[in-house]
């Protein structure tokens, strides 16, 4: 790992206060790093904290009912204490964001250039018709078609595929050290998403810029990130290198899901299932929050919420029973 | 005998009217469509959105009338059938969607959505159907005393398992599944497909399994159509079309899915451009578009699905003279012998509990 993380997530906890009084703990003492130029995986299933990190990062949830306490390190900045005037000169200039659903997560009131436009005008200055030639050229960097009169197309005119591109060359527009991409592909279609992870990783090698890629697909994180995180009922509960953690996964609810996905290279004659529910995030469990769906499960495990602890070099692991190859040798 | 024969089956849509009503524009959501399905096995249609498969689903089950084609469904012409004799045909082919939140009446309780279709094909006398109910529940592998609840009570998996309880409950040969885990978790995605298979097993079901994801298809087929802007593209056992796929269509599709392996060595077929409409599919092939290996018969000439002797059948003019098809499909992954293990320990957790535990009753107490 490089000398200072580009991005740095200290004991991260995130609790919403609902209107009837009752506390949900969405995310707890999480912490990562993502180093200049680095793809990071935040891998977990509906319900576990992935979308709600990046919102923290991004100072976009709600003040109200957010209590939110730690800290987030980027660019000399501790993102949590930033007042809301210098955060938005940050996003959408050094931190950028990609939502999952493209329908909805442009304007349809105004055309993509103009949005575009809007975020260059708002971070860079400069005239509005340079700008313009910025628009031009970003659509043409995500590869649209004839971008100088698809500039003036309103959404509605663009397929699905062609507005998450659009959104790309968005959160491009100002160069951003930081991509935060939440689910970019779940909602296009496989050969679209292979167009678009393509592209992804294409414009990661030519800027340079972190990418924290959040995903519940396991195949998208093995087609393009370096390492991974999984998160399970709002913690991290394995953090590695990509190979490591998709050869040897050191803990339970990793190799459940690994072993739970339908696979093309090879086929299982029953999936793995894990059984049970996610605990209820109201009152989460007293020790390890995945014990009481774990085969591996000791009384230990239920006494007190186990450490992420180091089981290799940059591998980390929630789980008392690592290394977990010897639980079946 | 096949189960279900489908022939030439046509649905074209009006997109566009004049202001006398006359049509000015067709969507041509199916075009064209033949398959056949034995009993006791799964056809997975697969193909990206706008493709027609959900279109055929429909269709199959009469919930829209075909333009033109034929649907035969054990030996009886389905499309001859008066409302009577399709609603009694509807006890034997039942209908999954993908949306366990929308497809369940949320002013209902899973007894009383259980028990609706029980009542409405007089299957069981009165008396008896809380009993069934309870079975039902069982045999999806629910606790009966959920039989009180409302829907929002439950989780998408666990919703996604009463709507397969409520197919079930008519004891059909035929399930059309649409997308029936898109909409879950992957842990809960595998729940729901050990599921499924595990029903047909016991209870010698039919699927049509709709579906983009071909992972997913690979793991639950025997058959497979691969279907592109209202046509099939090809069809072969799935076994044959996962190993050696023809159609450059399919090819694309299975090398597009990316693999829980990182740094697989396998090419990736990137397709170029959008998927055209269905609105105004391209001339000759429809796939000619987006065609690495398009020539000029290809823009002028629709290909024929054609079968060689194995029933690999495929539409593509240039089905011999294509590459092998080898660097594209995924080298073989799987789990180091100890991964395997640690895995193997969540799978046992689920054999002998419920369902598979469960003896199906009460098919002798039913009247017709």
């Amino acid at each position: 790992m490089s000398a200072s993380p580009l991005i740095e997530i200290r004991d991260l906890r995130i609790r919403f206060h609902g209107d009837d009084g009752r506390i949900t703990h969405a995310v707890d003492s999480v912490d990562l790093s993502v180093a200049n130029g680095a793809t990071l995986g935040l891998v977990g299933e509906s319900g576990c904290g992935k979308s709600v990190t990046s919102l923290a990062i991004m100072g976009l949830l709600p003040k109200q009912s957010a209590e939110i306490s730690g800290a987030i390190r980027f660019d000399g900045f501790d993102l949590l204490t930033t007042p809301d005037q210098t955060l938005r000169d940050l996003r959408g200039n050094r931190l950028a964001m990609i939502f999952q659903e493209p329908m909805t997560s442009l304007n349809p009131s105004f055309t993509i250039g103009d949005q575009i436009i809007e975020t260059i005008l708002r971070h860079r200055g400069g005239s509005r018709k340079s700008a313009r030639e910025r628009a031009i050229e970003l659509l043409r960097r995500v590869h649209i078609p004839s971008p100088e009169r698809r500039i003036d197309d309103y959404p509605h005119k663009l397929s699905g595929g062609m507005r998450q591109r659009v959104m790309i060359a968005m959160a491009l527009a100002c160069d951003p050290r930081l991509l935060i991409a939440d689910e970019p592909t779940t909602a296009l279609d496989v050969t679209l998403q292979a167009q678009i992870l393509e592209l992804m990783r294409e414009l990661k090698a030519a800027s340079g810029a972190a990418i924290i890629l959040i995903t519940h697909d396991l195949g998208v994180v093995a087609e393009v990130c370096d390492e991974v995180a999984v998160m399970y009922a709002g913690e991290i509960v394995e953090r590695a290198p990509v190979d490591e953690l998709f050869s040897a996964p050191q803990h339970p609810y990793t190799v459940g899901l690994l072993g739970s996905i339908p696979r093309l290279d090879h086929r299982a004659e029953q999936l793995a299932t894990i059984e049970g529910m996610v605990p209820n995030m109201a009152q989460p469990p007293a020790g390890c929050r995945f014990a009481p769906r774990c085969p591996f499960v000791l009384d230990a495990c239920t006494r007190a919420p186990p450490p992420l602890v180091e089981v290799s070099v940059g591998h980390l692991s929630r789980c008392i029973r690592t290394p977990l190859e010897l639980l079946v040798s | 005998m096949a189960l279900l024969e489908v022939n030439g089956l046509v649905k074209h849509f009006v997109a566009q009217r004049s202001l006398l009503g006359r049509a000015l524009a067709h969507v041509k959501a199916v075009d064209g469509v033949s398959f056949s399905l034995q009993a006791g096995k799964t056809l997975a249609l697969v193909g990206e959105s706008g493709c027609g498969k959900s279109t055929v689903s429909r269709l199959v089950l009469r919930l829209i009338e075909p333009d033109a084609g034929m649907i035969r469904f054990d030996g009886r012409d389905l499309l001859a059938l008066d409302a009577g004799a399709l609603r009694a045909f509807r006890r034997e082919a039942q209908i999954i969607f993908q949306d366990p939140y929308a497809s369940l009446n949320p002013r209902m309780t899973v007894g009383q959505i259980l028990t609706e279709p029980l009542a409405l094909h007089d299957l069981v006398p009165p008396a008896r159907r809380a009993g069934r109910v309870a079975e039902l529940l069982r045999l999806v592998g629910l606790e009966p005393r959920l039989a009180r609840r409302y829907p929002h009570e439950f989780s998408g998996g666990q919703r996604q398992r009463i709507a397969i309880a409520r197919a079930l409950a008519v004891e059909p040969k035929l399930i059309i599944c649409d997308e029936p885990v898109s909409a879950l978790d992957v842990s809960i995605r595998s729940q729901i497909l050990n599921l499924l298979r595990e029903l047909q097993d016991r209870l010698g079901l039919a699927y049509i399994f709709v579906s983009h994801d071909l992972a997913v298809v690979k793991h639950i087929a025997d058959h497979v159509a691969v279907m592109n802007l209202g046509q099939i593209v090809e069809t072969a056992e799935a076994d044959a079309l996962f190993a050696a796929p023809r159609h450059p269509y399919s090819r694309a599709l299975l090398s597009a899915i990316p693999l829980p392996q990182p740094k697989a060595k396998r090419t990736t077929v990137l397709l170029e451009g959008e998927i055209p409409s269905a609105l105004n599919p391209p001339s000759g092939c429809r796939f000619h578009t987006r065609c690495p290996f398009v020539i000029e018969r290809c823009r002028n000439e629709a290909p024929a699905l054609l079968a060689d002797r194995t029933g690999h059948a495929t539409a593509c003019h240039r089905t011999a003279e294509l590459p092998s098809a080898d660097a594209i499909l995924p080298t073989a992954g799987g789990f180091s012998p100890a991964l395997a293990k640690l895995v193997a320990a969540f799978s046992r957790k689920t054999e002998g509990g419920n369902p598979a535990g469960v003896v199906r009753q009460g098919t002798t107490s039913t009247t017709m």
